[in-house]
Parts: C-alpha cells; sequence; structure tokens
C-alpha cells in the first residue's frame, strides 16, 4: 500500500463578505474520505471542479493540516509529519509562479538540486527529461514566454526530475496538445514499469481518465461517490446507452412519440442534459433503438440535424452516482 | 483519443445496428471489475505491512541555498532589469533634484547616502516584498514547500539575489553623486559592506512583509511604505527633522547604511562609529532574515 486516507476532513471557514464580494459559508471540501491506492497503479481523482480534488491532493502532499483523520504515505504518518511528503513524494501543483521566470533548463535542474541531487546529477536529470519530453527546442527560454501547454510540459518536467516512489499530479496536462500528453503519459508509464512508481492524479478529462487510470474514485462535494476501475464504474451504467439528439431548430414536440422522449428524458433535463436543440439521453438499448426509429423515419426525421449513440462514459457514471448537474458541465469530454 | 465506439452520423441505418453490439460489450465489464477492484487493495496491504519506506535525501542548506541564489538571478535578465534602472533613476533623480536645496557640506553626504541606500530599499525591500506576496498569494510556495529544501535556503537564496541585484544601481548611484556634490570617492569600498549588510536587512524585512501580509495587496503596500520611509527619512537631511520623525528615522534599518555610507565621505571617517552602524545593519538583518524564515514556515504549511 503506497497512500491510505482514513476519515479525512478538512472544512475552509466561512468568509465575511467584503465590498465587492459576498460572503461565502465554511466549504466541507474534504467530508470523510477513504482511500487506498496500491503500489504502482496511476491512480485518478475525478469530479468537477469544487468537488474537493485539489483540497485532497494538497492534504497528500503535506500543504494542509487536515482538521481530522489520517494520511499514510508508504508507511509515514503525514498528519503528524508533513515534512516529511517532500522526501517522499512529487508533487505538480496548478500553479507555475515559481518557475515562471526562470527558463526550462534552469527550472529543471534547480528544482533537482532542491530534491538533493548533486549538481552533476540534477544536470544530468534535467538533460534527459527535457529529451524525454520534448522540450529539447524550448528548453533555453523562461516558462513565461511559452505557450500554456508547453508551461505545463515544463512544470511536469520539473515534478519528475529526481526518483520519488509517488507522483502526485494535479491536472498535469491541462492545456496540452495530444502530442504533448503522449509524452506525459509515456514518461509516466516508464517510471511506473521500470521503478514501480504510483501515481496519484487528478483530472476533470473525462476521457483522459478512461484510457490512463488504473483506478478512479469520483468525488463529488468533498466525497468519495465511488471508487473502482473505470471499466467497473462504467458496468454501473452498464443496462443503458446514451443518445444524443440535435435539432435543426425547434425540436417536433408535436410528434408524439417524440413529446415521449421529451416527457422521458425528464430526468435528464434535470441533470441539465438536456436543453433547447440538444438532447442526451441516457436510455435502455431497447428504448433508444426504438427511439432511432422514430427519429430517423416520418416527420420527426426533417427536423433532425444529427444523432450520436455511445456506450456510458464516466461521465454518464457520475450522472447515474447523482453527481451535481452544474457538476457534469464542469467535466471536460474532449 | 476516445476509447468508446461511437455510432454518429444522420445515416440512421448503422446507428441503429450499433446498438445490440453496444450492450453486448458492456456485459463483459463486471467481470473486469472484479479482478482489479477492491480485491486486490486487501491482498496487498498484508503483505506491504506498515514498514514505513526510507525517505530520499534532504536538500543540504548551502547547496539548495546556492541553487535558489541562481535561480532568482537568473529572473533578472527577463523581469528585473527594468525596474533597476527606474531605481537608478529615481535616485539620481532625487540627487538632481536636491542639488539646488543642499549646498555642500554633511547635508550633501546624507542626500547621496541616502539616495544609494535607497535603491537598496527599492529592491531588497520592496520588490522582494511583492514577489513574496505574489508568490504566497498564487500557491507558488507550494513549489518550495513540497521540495526537502531548508526554508532558510529558500528565503536567503531569494534575499541574497535581490541585495545582489542592488549592486549595480547602488553603486552607480553613489559615484554618480559623489561627482555632482563634489565629495571625495577614496572610501567609497565602503559599499562592499554597506549593500550586503544593509541588503540583507532590508531583504528580510521586506521577505517577511511578503510572507505574512494576508494578502497580495498588502505586501505590495507594505513594500512600498517601506521603501517610501527609506526616501524620506534617509534621504532628507536629519538635522532638520521633527523629534518624533527622528525616532522613526532610528527605528528604520536603512537608516545605519546610510549613516555609515555618510560618515566615509568625512576626510577623517570614524571607523569605530561606522563599524557600530554596520553592526546594527547586520543585527536587524539576522532578526529580520530569522522572522522571514520563521514567515516562510507558517505560510508554506497552511
Amino acid at each position: 500500500m503506497v497512500c491510505t486516507v482514513r476519515g479525512l476532513v478538512k472544512t475552509y471557514p466561512a468568509a465575511r463578505g467584503r465590498r465587492g464580494a459576498p460572503a461565502t459559508p465554511a466549504v466541507r471540501a474534504s467530508d470523510g474520505i477513504d482511500l487506498d491506492v496500491v503500489r504502482g497503479e496511476v491512480f485518478g481523482l475525478l469530479g468537477p471542479n469544487g468537488a474537493g480534488k485539489s483540497t485532497l491532493v494538497r492534504q497528500l502532499t503535506g500543504l494542509l493540516r487536515p482538521d481530522e483523520g489520517q494520511v499514510r504515505v508508504l508507511g509515514h504518518d503525514l498528519v503528524r509529519h508533513p515534512e516529511r511528503a517532500a522526501r517522499l513524494l512529487s508533487y505538480l501543483g496548478q500553479d507555475s509562479t515559481a518557475l515562471d521566470e526562470l527558463t526550462v533548463g534552469l527550472a529543471a535542474e534547480t528544482t533537482a538540486r532542491l530534491r538533493g541531487l548533486e549538481t552533476r546529477a540534477a544536470r544530468d536529470e534535467r538533460d534527459a527529461v527535457i529529451e524525454e519530453l520534448g522540450l529539447g527546442e524550448v528548453a533555453g527560454r523562461p516558462l513565461k514566454k511559452l505557450s500554456g501547454g508547453q508551461r505545463r510540459l515544463a512544470c511536469v518536467a520539473a515534478a519528475l526530475v529526481g526518483e520519488r516512489p509517488l507522483l502526485v499530479l494535479d491536472e498535469p496536462t491541462s492545456g496540452m496538445d495530444p502530442v504533448a500528453r503522449r509524452a506525459v503519459w509515456a514518461a509516466v508509464d516508464r517510471r511506473r514499469a521500470e521503478r514501480g512508481v504510483t501515481v496519484v492524479l487528478v483530472t476533470h478529462n473525462v476521457i483522459e481518465a478512461e484510457t490512463v487510470l488504473d483506478r478512479v474514485a469520483v468525488l463529488d462535494r468533498g466525497r468519495v461517490i465511488a471508487c473502482d476501475t473505470p471499466a467497473g464504474l462504467k458496468a454501473l451504467v452498464a443496462d443503458e446507452v446514451r443518445l444524443e439528439l440535435v435539432w435543426r431548430t425547434e425540436p417536433p414536440l408535436e410528434v408524439p412519440e417524440v413529446a415521449a422522449l421529451w416527457k422521458s428524458a425528464e430526468a435528464a433535463r434535470a441533470a441539465g442534459g438536456a436543453s433547447g436543440r440538444r438532447w442526451t439521453l441516457r436510455l435502455p438499448p431497447d428504448d433508444a433503438r426504438a427511439a432511432i426509429a422514430t427519429v430517423t423515419g416520418g416527420p420527426a426525421f426533417a427536423a433532425l440535424d444529427d444523432f450520436t449513440l455511445a456506450t456510458p462514459s464516466l461521465e454518464d457514471v457520475y450522472i447515474a452516482l447523482g453527481g451535481r448537474a452544474e457538476g457534469a458541465e464542469g467535466l471536460v469530454k474532449v | 483519443m476516445s476509447v468508446m465506439p461511437a455510432v454518429s452520423g444522420v445515416s440512421g441505418v448503422s446507428g441503429t445496428t450499433g446498438v445490440p453490439g453496444v450492450s453486448g460489450a458492456s456485459a463483459g465489464l463486471p467481470g473486469a471489475s472484479g479482478v482489479s477492484g477492491t480485491s486486490g487493495v486487501s491482498g496487498d496491504a498484508g503483505e506491504a505491512g506498515d514498514m514505513p519506506a526510507p525517505l530520499a535525501a534532504r536538500a543540504r542548506l548551502f547547496p539548495a541555498l546556492v541553487a535558489v541564489y541562481r535561480a532568482q538571478l537568473s529572473r533578472a535578465r527577463v523581469a528585473r532589469i527594468p525596474l533597476l534602472f527606474v531605481a537608478t533613476f529615481q535616485s539620481i533623480g532625487i540627487m538632481i533634484l536636491m542639488r539646488g536645496v543642499v549646498d555642500g557640506g554633511s547635508e550633501a553626504r546624507s542626500v547621496v547616502a541616502g539616495s544609494s541606500v535607497l535603491v537598496v530599499a527599492f529592491v531588497a525591500l520592496n520588490l522582494l516584498a511583492q514577489y513574496f506576496g505574489q508568490l504566497r498569494a498564487s500557491g507558488g510556495l507550494d513549489h518550495y514547500a513540497t521540495l526537502p529544501v531548508p526554508p532558510s535556503a529558500v528565503v536567503l537564496g531569494a534575499a541574497a539575489a535581490y541585495a545582489s541585484f542592488t549592486v549595480p544601481g547602488t553603486a552607480v548611484t553613489a559615484v554618480m553623486g559623489s561627482v555632482l556634490f563634489q565629495l571625495p570617492m577614496t572610501n567609497l569600498w565602503i559599499l562592499l559592506a554597506v549593500i550586503p549588510l544593509s541588503g540583507a536587512a532590508l531583504a528580510g524585512l521586506g521577505a517577511a512583509l511578503g510572507l505574512l501580509a494576508p494578502r497580495q495587496e498588502l505586501a505590495t503596500l507594505c513594500g512600498q511604505l517601506g521603501m517610501s520611509a527609506a526616501l524620506l527619512l534617509g534621504v532628507l537631511p536629519a538635522a532638520r527633522m521633527p523629534q518624533v520623525v527622528s525616532y522613526a528615522r532610528d527605528l528604520l534599518p536603512s537608516t545605519y547604511g546610510v549613516e555609515a555610507l555618510a560618515r566615509s565621505f568625512d576626510g577623517q571617517p570614524d571607523w569605530w562609529v561606522v563599524c557600530a552602524d554596520l553592526g546594527v545593519c547586520a543585527g536587524v538583518a539576522v532578526v529580520s532574515l530569522a522572522a522571514a524564515t520563521w514567515a516562510y514556515r507558517r505560510a508554506a504549511v497552511r
């Protein structure tokens, strides 16, 4: 076991209102979280904005002291000894301010030095990681002058220098193009294969979660509402398929079958899934087949612009598990 | 990068036929989840036991300090050079302005010394307060806080770098001032002691302010106020100040750097007094850097 979390609770106190900023009530960002992360796995934390993902990883990395609960990483109690986290794990936060004005090469080298490496070793690691992530062309340029995706990649480089058995990465690939994403996952995979490195990953990219994660915990309002393999989670909604309909203008509600669909999609509408011209329906396969027969024949077809039929994704799981409606909007689908 | 079989398009035929295949594929999933689900977790817990893993080495103080210093110094190329020009021109401008008011003698010495040390206050106090304020507000401190580096290495490295930024500006200002007011330049080597000592004192103060201020704007404000104080209390001749203001002047660490430099313009400087002034700077530097290190610790783990 690499990482064990038990009964983690963290509440941000209520903020007084100031001029221009309304008062915010106290937020329970971690509400009794239990997690187990096994050696060598890529463990994902999935959830919409504000679900408590970053708060959770900040407690895993000793940056934030939990109000209650236990965090053990590789046998060390990080609630009692938060300073040990830096010697056990490598953390990639969301912010790059500390490195922004350094060149990519110096950012990696300095981070390696501060992770306890000798000058020579730090330079070797710097060169290796720059090569590995394909940053050679921009190695001499300050992070500030790079595009968002490249800057993020440089931060990943800084997180990867200096061997650590656990990597905690907070949205490592946000803003990256597919080439950079592939480089990051290849680098992570290599460390996992060669050294059994464990990865705890925050994401709200559903597609990425399905492809790279071994197991995923779905977070909502500070609670883990599900934890399983992506396939296992999708099996929860295996008896449904997702049908997306796009109408050219107004949906032809005068067609009785379409009106019935609209009525049966009540739940999806309540979850924000169907609105205006674009409907997202979650139906048993037989019903979906009947619905497609309806909308692709007869008067409804004239009003139909496009339709998509797909197996359930983690997004559907999220909604089936009772995630917030606005939460689904926070999940990135591409 | 989608892995799901998606059937799309207005060609309704292929869409309809896709449905049975879809439900068939997902029927196989529950079995897969059972294998790699929670059962694997409990098995691993038994074998791994609770033996703490070895901790990686800490970064030692001096190498870490050098690494931070080097990184900070390199930032000058990107972000600091325009500000250094501003700092220098501001001080030279003030001296030119004061030339019409002050007619040589001890007042001229304090104007030149005050303007030179003002460059130190601008960069080490004001800019460093802003830097740490910004780092803290944006979450940039997390980067350092999750590296096994002694807090003092981060604070001292940054403070040393900012103090170094002040060297060219302070030297140029002191030489220009000596020329403008026809002061002897023989003892200007004292800058070698004045810059690091007052730089350390003011940088420590700036870092502490930046790390302690509850909001970034307040850190900026504190830095600006500190610099304004150094400007007013350092450049204006002390003899003309009201009693209360001269107490405030005694409290400001930059004052002792100014005094030390001003005394060195004398024909026969009283080196003991100069040393005493520099000693105060050194004392304040130790205290303020310790305070800044404490503030860093406090800011890093919330």
